[in-house]
């Protein structure tokens, strides 16, 4: 099934739903509004013409403050049909201290989408609803802020360790260090 | 072996208690048996047959509490450095620390922009050898091991820090 035809039945299944579709770059890709998410995938995962049965990648994307968004990318595979789909949505991005941005959770409908949003929230900040165990899962529990985000400045110490390449180094004057570069061990800083 | 009969009237060797314990100890260093990225891989093969590290006595022991040498082999990630810690602190004394390759010795290729690596396993753990390399050749982790035994053969293990610092003040009240 070509992405025309893909593009042709979503939208008339979904016609109150403004669907965009990019088919200049080499790889198509459709458009969807964010909180539109959960439902389109759930058609698109039970519609026995496209039945998209496997869920290659979620993507995350911060796309800086000059745009002020994020995306998401959802890359699709129906396996008997051997077909793809790239579905992407767009929302604004927070500013630090705000709630993070809101998506639907795909993890019910694919349930490899659960590791994938749990990255996405761990490395991107962003909130997936409906998501059952919404944890990092690659950095420690108890990491401040989301490292792949543009605004993202790292923390000075993380349980007492220098984070920073120059702050631990001997001589090197840190913020907040009273003697920097000795007693690294120490159990104060443990 | 034929005129080398053995007699039973052996030599004699003359040492002292001191060195005789640093040649036991630098004789069989157990180090502990983990590793954290590509590193480990070279340290799997310093330990197999071809560079055969069981030689000097050092074969990998599955827990700190039977270790003296703890090789740190890989990326120190902050997820895993209290772990480290927590396994360096395990070990009995006396302990060392080998450093295997730039990520563990300073960060290494994530120096600037890995904000999940520790630069530098010594900002957590004391240190004794640091081997260089992106990952050092298994040559260079049995030269990192010829120094450590350098190190320990040096020490003075039957003297306690405190003996030697009475010892210390006695000759400064004489």
């Amino acid at each position: 099934m070509t992405f025309q035809e893909i593009t042709a039945i979503i939208s008339s299944q979904f016609t109150d739903i403004e669907i965009d579709a990019d088919a200049k770059e080499p790889q198509p890709v459709l458009i969807v509004p964010v909180e539109k998410v959960g439902e389109i995938c759930k058609f698109l995962h039970e519609d026995n013409r496209l039945y998209f049965d496997y869920l290659a990648c979620i993507t995350a994307m911060d796309n800086g403050a000059g745009l002020n968004t994020m995306e998401v990318i959802y890359n699709l595979t129906s396996i008997p049909y051997g077909h793809d789909l790239m579905l992407k949505a767009t929302f604004p991005r927070n500013i630090p201290g705000d709630p993070l941005p809101s998506v639907p959770t795909v993890s019910h409908i694919w349930r490899t989408a659960d590791w994938h949003e749990r990255e996405a929230f761990d490395l991107m900040g962003i909130h997936f609803e409906g998501h059952p165990d919404l944890r990092r899962i690659l950095l420690p529990e108890d990491w401040e802020g989301h490292p792949l985000r543009k605004d993202y400045s790292v923390q000075d110490r993380y349980h007492g360790i220098y984070v920073r390449y120059e702050a631990g180094a001997p001589g090197a004057g840190a913020p907040g260090a009273d003697t920097p570069g000795d007693g690294a061990f120490s159990e104060d800083r443990i | 072996m034929s005129e080398r009969i053995k007699t039973g009237d052996g030599g004699i060797i003359l040492t002292n208690a001191e060195d005789l314990m640093n040649w036991a100890r630098l004789s069989s260093l157990w180090p502990m048996g983990f590793g954290l990225a590509c590193c480990a891989i070279e340290m799997m093969a310093a330990y197999a047959s071809n560079y055969d590290l069981e030689r000097f006595g050092i074969m990998p022991r599955p827990s700190p509490r039977q270790s003296d040498v703890m090789i740190v082999a890989g990326t120190v990630t902050f997820k895993m450095a209290d772990r480290i810690r927590r396994l360096y602190e395990q070990m009995p004394e006396p302990r060392y620390v080998i450093s295997m390759g730039s990520c563990s010795n300073c960060g290494g290729p994530y120096w600037e922009h890995g904000y999940h690596v520790v630069k530098g396993v010594d900002r957590i753990i004391p240190v004794d050898v640091y081997v260089p390399g992106c990952p050092p050749r298994p040559e260079a982790l049995i030269g990192g091991f010829m120094k450590l035994q350098e190190k320990i053969r040096g020490e003075h293990p039957l003297a306690p820090e405190l003996f030697l610092e009475m010892e210390a003040a006695e000759t400064v009240a004489q």
